[in-house]
C-alpha cells in the first residue's frame, strides 16, 4: 500500500493540530490574564480546525479515488540505526471522517462548555485542557505511524485524566481519574508491547509499511500483535475486561463526560482497530476474540445500565455497550468496519446529544443526577426533551433516526458470519438492542415525564440558557439525519482504507425478518420500560432479585478487580516494599556512602597548592608516557 | 642565492581567522584613540560584527576540502564545522561578556590592584562601564581556537594553542568581585599551562626526531613505515596528548579545572567551558585520527583508561561539591570524559558524534554559567548550594529553567544531553569499546545525583532569610539565556539536522 504524498492545500493538515495546541498553550501560559477571553479562543481554535478540516476533506473528495490519501512527512522523528520514525501526518479517507467527527461535535461541545462552565473559576484552566485533548485526539487519528498514534494516544489519556479530576478537590472526582489512569495504563503497555512486536518483527512502524508486510508474518505473531493492540483499544474503549473506569470518570464536567467519554476518545479503540484492518484480517481467531469482547461487552454494558439510577452513569454504560457494537462491527470484518465507523459517528452524534442534555438537565436542576429525582421535566425544559428525544429515538433504532441506519446492519451482518456463531452473536447483538430500547426509555420517562419528585431545593427547574441549547439542536439534527446521509455514502468512501466489500456468508435468517425483528424487538424493550416506569418509580433502592442486585454492582466486575488484582497487588507490593527496604536499599546504600566516602577522600587531593597540581600531572605524565612504552616493549597488551 | 619559493596562500580558506585576528587589532587601537566612556559599545559592536562575519565567511566556505599555506592549515569538514561551532558558541558567551546591566560596571575590573570596597573602587565601578579590554582578548583568543583545529603541522598547533591560552589566562584574572581568588586561579591556569604546554612541545621534538616532519600527514607517513624508531613515537605521542589532555580537563591533568572554573568571571568560565572544549577535543581529533591514526591500537588502550577515570573523578568528585561553579566544573570533567569516549571510538559516527555531542554541550554549559551569574546577594554571585535552597519558590521561572538545563547535563530525554549522549556512546559501542560505554553509563548515573540534588534543594526547601534574589537578566543575558535553552530543548527533539550537518563533515584531509 502506498499513500501519495500531501499536495495543495492539504499540506496544511499539520495546522489542524498546531491551533488548538497553540491556543492551549497560549491559555495555559498567560495564566489569569487570559480568563476574560481565553474560553472564546478555545472554540475559536476548534471552530477554525473544523473550517480547515472541511476544506481538507472536500479537497480529498476531489481527487480519484485511487489517489485518497495525502501523507505529509514534517521530519524525522527517531533515526537510531535501521529505526526510522517519521514525524508524519496521514490524512486519507478514514482519517477525514474522523477528523470532522472531532472538530465538528468538539467545536460544538465547546460553544455548550463556554454557558455550562460560565461559573466555574478555572474555566479557562478548563479550555485549556479541553483544547489540548482536541490536538492529541487530532495527532492520534492523523498519525501515519504507530509511534505517532502513540504519541497521541497518551495525549488524549493525560487530557482525560486532567479534565476528570477537574474538581480535584472532591475526593470521588481525584479518585475516578486516577482510576482511569491506572486502569489506561494497562491498555497502554499492551499497546507499547504491540508497537515494539513490530518494530522487532518488521523494523518498522510506518502504516503502509506495516500492512504491507503482515503476510510474511507467521499467524501466531500476528495473533499475539493483535492480542496486544486489543488490549490497548480495550482499555481507551472501556471495552471488556477494562471497562471499569468508564462510568467512574462521569466525575468529570458533563461537557467532557460528552467529547471525550461518549464521542470521540472512548472510539480510539475502535479506529485502531479499523486502522489496524490488515492485522486484524490476516487472523480468524483474532477477529472472533474481538468478537466476542464487543458482544459481551454490549451486553454487560446493557444489563448493568439498567439498573443504575445516576443519569450520566446510566449513560456511561450505554456509552460502553454501544462501542462494543462497533468492536463487534470492526470484529466482523469485511463490509463489517465501514458499518463500525458509521455506528462510531453516529453515536457520536446521539450520545453527545443526549449527554449535552444531561448536563442541561442538571444545570436546571442544581447538579442533581438522580433519575429517581426527576420526571415530568418536558414541561420545563421543552428544547432539552426535544433534542434528548431526538438521541433517545436514534440509539434505541427507530427508522428513519440514525440509530437505525447505523446498528441494524451491524445486527445484520452478525447474522451473516458464516456458521454456528452467527446465531451467538447474532442474538447477543438483537438481545442488547431490546435492553438498550428499554434501559434507555426508562432513562428517558423518568427523567422527562411521570410525576414530579424533586427534592426540596429542586422546586423551580428552568431551562438553559441559548449557548447550550442551540448545539443541543444542531446535535439533534444529527441525530436525525447523520445515519441515513452515511449509510449510503460511507462504505464507498472508505473502500481506499478497509478494501473491497467481499462478498459475505449467506445469512442464516433473512435479512428483511431481521430489520423487522429489530424494530419489533426495540419497540417491547421500549413498551415495556414506559409501562413499568411511566408513573415514576420509588424514591429509595428496592430489594431486588439476583440479576438486578448484580447488575447494581457492575456484575461485580468492581469486586472482582479488587479480589483477583488490588488485593494480590497490594500483598506483591509490601513483600516489594520489604525486599527494596532490607536488600536493595542496602546494596544501594552501601554504594552510594561508598561513592561518597571516595568523594570524601579525593577531595582531599584538591589542595589548592599549584605544586601538588603540577606534582600529580607530572605523575600522571610519567605513567601514560610509561604505559605508551610498556605497550610499545611488549609487556601490555 | 636561489629563489625563495613562497608558499601559496588561499587566503578564502582562512578568512573567518583573518577577519577575528584583524578585528582584535582594530580593538586594542579603539582601547587606545576613543574616549573610555564610549568603548564599551563600540568595542562590543566590533565583537558582534566580527563574529558574525567570520561565521559568514565559515558558511561560505562549507564546501572547501583543502590544505594551504604550505601544509600549516587543513580547511576540511571538520575544521569548517569546528569553526563555525566556535564562533557561535563564541557569540553567546560575549553576549554573557558584554552584559553591563546585572552588576554596576560589569563583571569585569580594570584596574585591578584597587582595593575592594575602597572609595576608588565605588568610583571606578560607578564612572566606567567596566573593562573593555575583555572583547579584543576575546577575539584573540577564539581566532587562536579557530587556528588550533585547523593547524596542520605540530608547531602551527603549538602556536595557535598559545595565541587562544594567554587571553585566558588574562581574562581570568579580571572579576570584579572575589578579586584575589580570580588572580590565584588566572596564576594557577597560567603556571600550569604553561608546564603543559612544555609537555606537548617536548612531545613534538621527539614526533620530529621520529618522522623528520612536522605535518600531520608527514607524521603518518612515518607511523606505517615500520623501520622506524618505536620509542621517540610513543614517548612523542605520549607527551602530545598530554598537552592536550590539559587543555581538555581530563584526569589526571584536570586538576585545574574546579580552581580555574571557581575563580574566573563566570562569562569567562563560560567562554572556556563551552569554546576552548570544542577546541581543545578538535585538534585532539585531529591529532589522532589523522597522524597516529596507524597505532590506533595502541593508544586507545592507555587513552581509555584515561576516559574511565576522567568519567569517575567527574561524577564522584561532584557528588560531595557545595559550590555551584565547583559542580559545574566537575561536571565538565566528567562530559570530557564522554567526550573521548566518542573519540575513541575511532570511526566515523564517533567523529560526527564527538562533534555533536560538543555543539550540544556548549550550548548547555553556556546557559548554565548564564544563569549562575544571575544569582546575586550583596557580595556578588552566591555560588554556594546552600544559597540555591528554595529559589523554586521564588522565582520558580528561573528554576524551571536551570531545572530543565540540569535534567539535560543528566542525560534526560528530550534534551540535548540525551541524544548527544546517545550519539557517542553509540559509535563508541560501533567501534568496539563497549566497556567505556558500560563505565561511561553507570557514571551517569553517579553523576545525575548532584544535579538531582540541586533540583531538589531549588523545589522543595523553604526559601530562607539569606535565600539570595535572582536578578533580571539584561538584554544580552536574556538572549544568550533562550540561545542556550532553545538549543538545548530542540537537539533534544530533532537533532536529525545537526547529526547530519555533522555526517557530511566527518572526515579529515591529509
Amino acid at each position: 500500500m502506498e499513500y501519495a504524498h500531501a499536495t495543495g492545500a492539504l499540506s496544511g493538515i499539520w495546522l489542524l493540530i498546531a491551533i488548538p495546541l497553540v491556543s492551549a498553550a497560549i491559555l495555559l501560559f498567560l495564566g489569569k490574564r487570559a480568563d476574560k477571553w481565553g474560553h472564546w479562543l478555545g472554540v475559536l481554535a476548534v471552530a477554525a480546525s473544523f473550517v480547515l478540516g472541511l476544506i481538507f476533506f472536500f479537497s480529498l473528495r476531489g481527487l480519484d479515488p485511487e489517489q485518497r490519501s495525502a501523507e505529509l512527512s514534517l521530519w524525522d522523528f527517531i533515526a537510531v540505526g535501521n529505526l526510522h520514525v517519521d514525524f508524519g501526518l496521514l490524512f486519507d479517507p478514514l482519517a477525514g471522517v474522523f477528523v470532522l467527527l472531532i472538530t465538528g461535535v468538539g467545536s460544538l461541545i465547546h460553544l455548550y462548555a463556554v454557558g455550562y462552565m460560565e461559573h466555574d473559576p478555572g474555566r479557562r484552566k478548563f479550555f485549556a485542557y479541553f483544547n489540548l485533548f482536541v490536538a492529541a485526539m487530532l495527532l492520534l487519528v492523523l498519525g501515519n505511524n504507530y509511534v505517532m498514534l502513540y504519541f497521541g494516544w497518551e495525549g488524549v489519556g493525560l487530557a482525560s485524566y486532567l479534565l476528570i479530576s477537574f474538581w480535584y478537590t472532591r475526593p470521588s472526582a481525584a479518585t475516578a481519574g486516577k482510576k482511569a489512569f491506572l486502569m489506561n495504563r494497562v491498555g497502554d503497555a499492551g499497546l507499547a508491547i504491540g508497537i515494539f512486536m513490530m518494530f522487532a518483527t518488521l523494523g518498522t512502524t510506518q502504516y503502509d509499511e506495516v500492512f504491507g508486510n503482515v503476510s510474511a508474518l507467521s499467524s501466531t505473531t500476528v495473533l499475539i500483535m493483535g492480542l496486544l493492540l486489543l488490549l490497548g483499544a480495550a482499555g481507551k474503549s472501556g471495552q471488556f475486561p477494562l471497562q471499569a473506569w468508564l462510568p467512574d470518570a462521569m466525575e468529570g464536567p458533563t461537557p467532557v463526560s460528552a467529547l471525550i467519554h461518549a464521542a470521540t476518545m472512548v472510539t480510539a479503540g475502535v479506529y485502531l482497530i479499523a486502522r489496524s484492518n490488515a492485522i486484524f484480517t490476516a487472523n480468524t481467531t483474532l477477529q472472533t476474540v474481538v468478537v466476542s469482547v464487543g458482544a459481551l461487552t454490549l451486553l454487560i454494558g446493557c444489563i448493568i445500565g439498567a439498573a443504575k439510577d445516576d443519569i450520566k452513569r446510566v449513560l456511561a454504560w450505554s456509552t460502553v455497550s454501544q462501542i462494543g457494537y462497533m468492536f463487534l462491527g470492526v470484529g466482523l470484518g469485511g463490509g463489517a468496519y465501514a458499518l463500525a465507523i458509521i455506528h462510531l459517528l453516529a453515536h457520536g452524534f446521539f450520545k453527545a446529544n443526549m449527554f449535552l442534555g444531561a448536563g442541561s438537565v442538571m444545570h436546571g436542576m442544581h447538579d442533581q443526577v438522580d433519575i429517581r429525582r426527576f420526571g415530568g421535566l418536558r414541561k420545563y425544559m421543552k428544547w432539552t426533551w426535544l433534542t434528548f428525544m431526538m438521541g433517545w429515538l436514534a440509539i434505541i433504532g427507530i427508522p428513519p433516526l440514525s440509530g437505525y441506519f447505523s446498528k441494524e446492519p451491524i445486527i445484520a451482518a452478525a447474522f451473516e458470519r458464516g456458521d454456528w456463531t452467527s446465531w451467538l452473536y447474532g442474538m447477543a447483538a438483537l438481545l442488547g438492542a431490546g435492553l438498550t430500547a428499554f434501559y434507555m426509555t426508562r432513562l428517558f420517562v423518568l427523567t422527562f415525564h411521570g410525576p414530579e419528585r424533586y427534592t426540596e431545593d429542586n422546586k423551580h427547574p428552568h431551562e438553559s440558557p441559548f449557548i447550550m441549547t442551540v448545539p443541543l439542536m444542531l446535535l439533534a439534527l444529527g441525530s436525525i439525519g447523520a445515519g441515513w446521509l452515511m449509510s449510503t455514502s460511507v462504505p464507498g468512501w472508505l473502500e481506499p482504507v478497509f478494501g473491497p466489500e467481499e462478498a459475505h456468508h449467506e445469512a442464516v435468517i433473512p435479512h428483511t425478518l431481521i430489520q423487522i425483528l429489530g424494530i419489533v424487538i426495540s419497540v417491547a424493550g421500549a413498551g415495556l420500560a414506559w409501562a413499568m416506569f411511566r408513573r415514576g418509580t420509588a424514591l429509595q433502592e428496592q430489594p431486588a432479585g439476583v440479576v438486578v442486585t448484580a447488575a447494581r454492582r457492575n456484575l461485580y466486575t468492581d469486586a472482582f478487580n479488587e479480589a483477583v488484582f488490588e488485593r494480590p497487588g497490594i500483598y506483591l507490593t509490601r513483600a516489594l516494599v520489604y525486599l527494596d527496604n532490607r536488600g536493595i536499599d542496602g546494596l544501594v546504600n552501601g554504594i552510594a556512602a561508598g561513592v561518597g566516602g571516595s568523594s570524601g577522600r579525593l577531595r582531599r587531593l584538591q589542595t589548592g597548592f599549584v605544586r601538588s597540581y603540577a606534582l600529580s600531572m607530572l605523575t600522571g605524565a610519567v605513567v601514560v608516557v610509561g604505559a605508551f612504552l610498556a605497550i610499545q616493549l611488549g609487556w601490555l597488551a | 642565492m636561489e629563489d625563495l619559493q613562497l608558499p601559496s596562500i588561499d587566503y578564502g580558506a582562512l578568512l573567518p581567522m583573518l577577519i577575528l585576528f584583524g578585528a582584535a587589532c582594530v580593538g586594542i587601537l579603539i582601547e587606545v584613540f576613543t574616549p573610555r566612556r564610549s568603548r564599551n559599545p563600540i568595542q562590543l559592536t566590533l565583537g558582534f560584527l566580527a563574529v558574525t562575519a567570520a561565521f559568514v565567511a565559515v558558511i561560505v566556505q562549507h564546501s572547501t576540502r583543502k590544505i594551504t599555506i604550505g601544509g600549516a592549515v587543513a580547511v576540511d569538514g571538520p575544521t569548517v564545522f569546528l569553526q563555525g561551532a566556535i564562533l557561535v558558541l563564541g557569540l553567546v558567551s560575549l553576549m554573557l561578556i558584554g552584559e553591563r546591566s546585572v552588576e554596576r560596571g560589569g563583571p569585569f575590573v580594570s584596574q585591578a590592584a584597587i582595593t575592594v570596597g575602597s572609595q576608588k573602587d565605588l568610583k571606578q565601578a560607578g564612572d566606567q562601564p567596566g573593562m573593555t579590554e575583555v572583547y579584543p582578548l576575546t577575539l584573540f583568543a577564539l581566532g587562536g581556537m579557530m587556528l588550533f583545529v585547523a593547524a596542520n603541522d605540530l608547531l602551527t598547533m603549538f602556536i595557535a594553542l598559545e595565541v587562544f591560552s594567554l587571553p585566558l589566562y588574562l581574562l581570568c584574572a579580571l572579576a570584579r568581585r572575589r578579586r584575589l581568588l580570580s588572580q590565584e586561579a588566572a596564576l594557577k591556569y597560567f603556571l600550569l599551562g604553561s608546564y603543559a604546554s612544555a609537555f606537548f612541545l617536548f612531545g613534538v621534538a621527539l614526533v620530529y626526531g621520529f618522522s623528520g616532519g612536522i605535518s600531520l600527514s608527514q607524521v603518518h607517513a612515518a607511523v606505517v613505515d615500520p623501520q622506524r624508531s618505536q620509542i621517540l613515537l610513543y614517548a612523542g605521542l605520549a607527551m602530545i596528548a598530554i598537552g592536550l589532555l590539559f587543555k581538555a580537563a581530563l584526569a589526571p591533568f584536570h586538576v585545574w579545572t574546579p580552581d580555574v572554573y571557581q575563580g574566573a568571571p563566570t562569562p569567562i568560565t563560560a567562554l572556556m567551558a563551552a569554546c576552548t572544549k570544542v577546541a581543545a577535543f578538535g585538534a585532539l581529533l585531529r591529532i589522532l585520527y589523522v597522524a597516529f591514526d596507524g597505532v590506533r591500537w595502541d593508544f586507545q588502550p592507555v587513552l581509555g583508561a584515561i576516559a574511565v577515570l576522567t568519567m569517575l573523578v567527574g561524577a564522584i568528585l561532584a557528588v560531595t561539591q557545595t559550590d555551584m561553579k565547583r559542580l559545574l566544573a566537575y561536571s565538565s570533567v566528567a562530559n570530557a570524559g564522554y567526550l573521548l569516549v566518542g573519540v575513541l571510538a575511532l570511526n566515523e559516527e564517533g567523529l560526527s558524534g564527538t562533534m555533536f555531542y560538543l555543539v550540544a554541550y556548549g550550548f548547555s554549559v553556556l546557559a548554565a554559567f548564564g544563569m549562575v551569574t544571575l544569582v546575586r546577594d550583596a557580595d556578588g554571585e552566591a555560588t554556594h548550594l546552600a544559597r540555591w535552597a528554595g529559589l523554586g519558590r521564588k522565582s520558580p521561572l528561573f528554576a524551571a529553567t536551570f531545572t530543565f538545563i540540569l535534567l539535560a547535563f543528566a542525560g534526560i530525554p528530550l534534551t540535548s544531553g540525551f541524544t548527544s549522549k546517545f550519539a557517542v556512546f553509540g559509535a563508541a559501542v560501533e567501534g568496539g569499546q563497549t566497556w567505556l560505554v558500560i563505565v561511561g553509563v553507570v557514571t551517569s548515573m553517579l553523576l545525575a545525583f548532584p544535579y538531582l540534588r540541586v533540583v531538589v534543594m531549588l523545589w522543595l526547601s523553604e526559601p530562607g532569610e539569606s535565600t539570595p534574589t535572582v536578578s533580571i537578566p539584561g538584554f544580552l543575558t536574556s538572549a544568550a539565556l533562550v540561545i542556550g535553552v532553545a538549543a538545548t530543548f530542540a537537539l533534544g527533539v530533532m537533532p536529525a539536522p545537526l547529526i547530519d550537518l555533522t555526517r557530511d563533515a566527518a572526515q579529515f584531509v591529509r
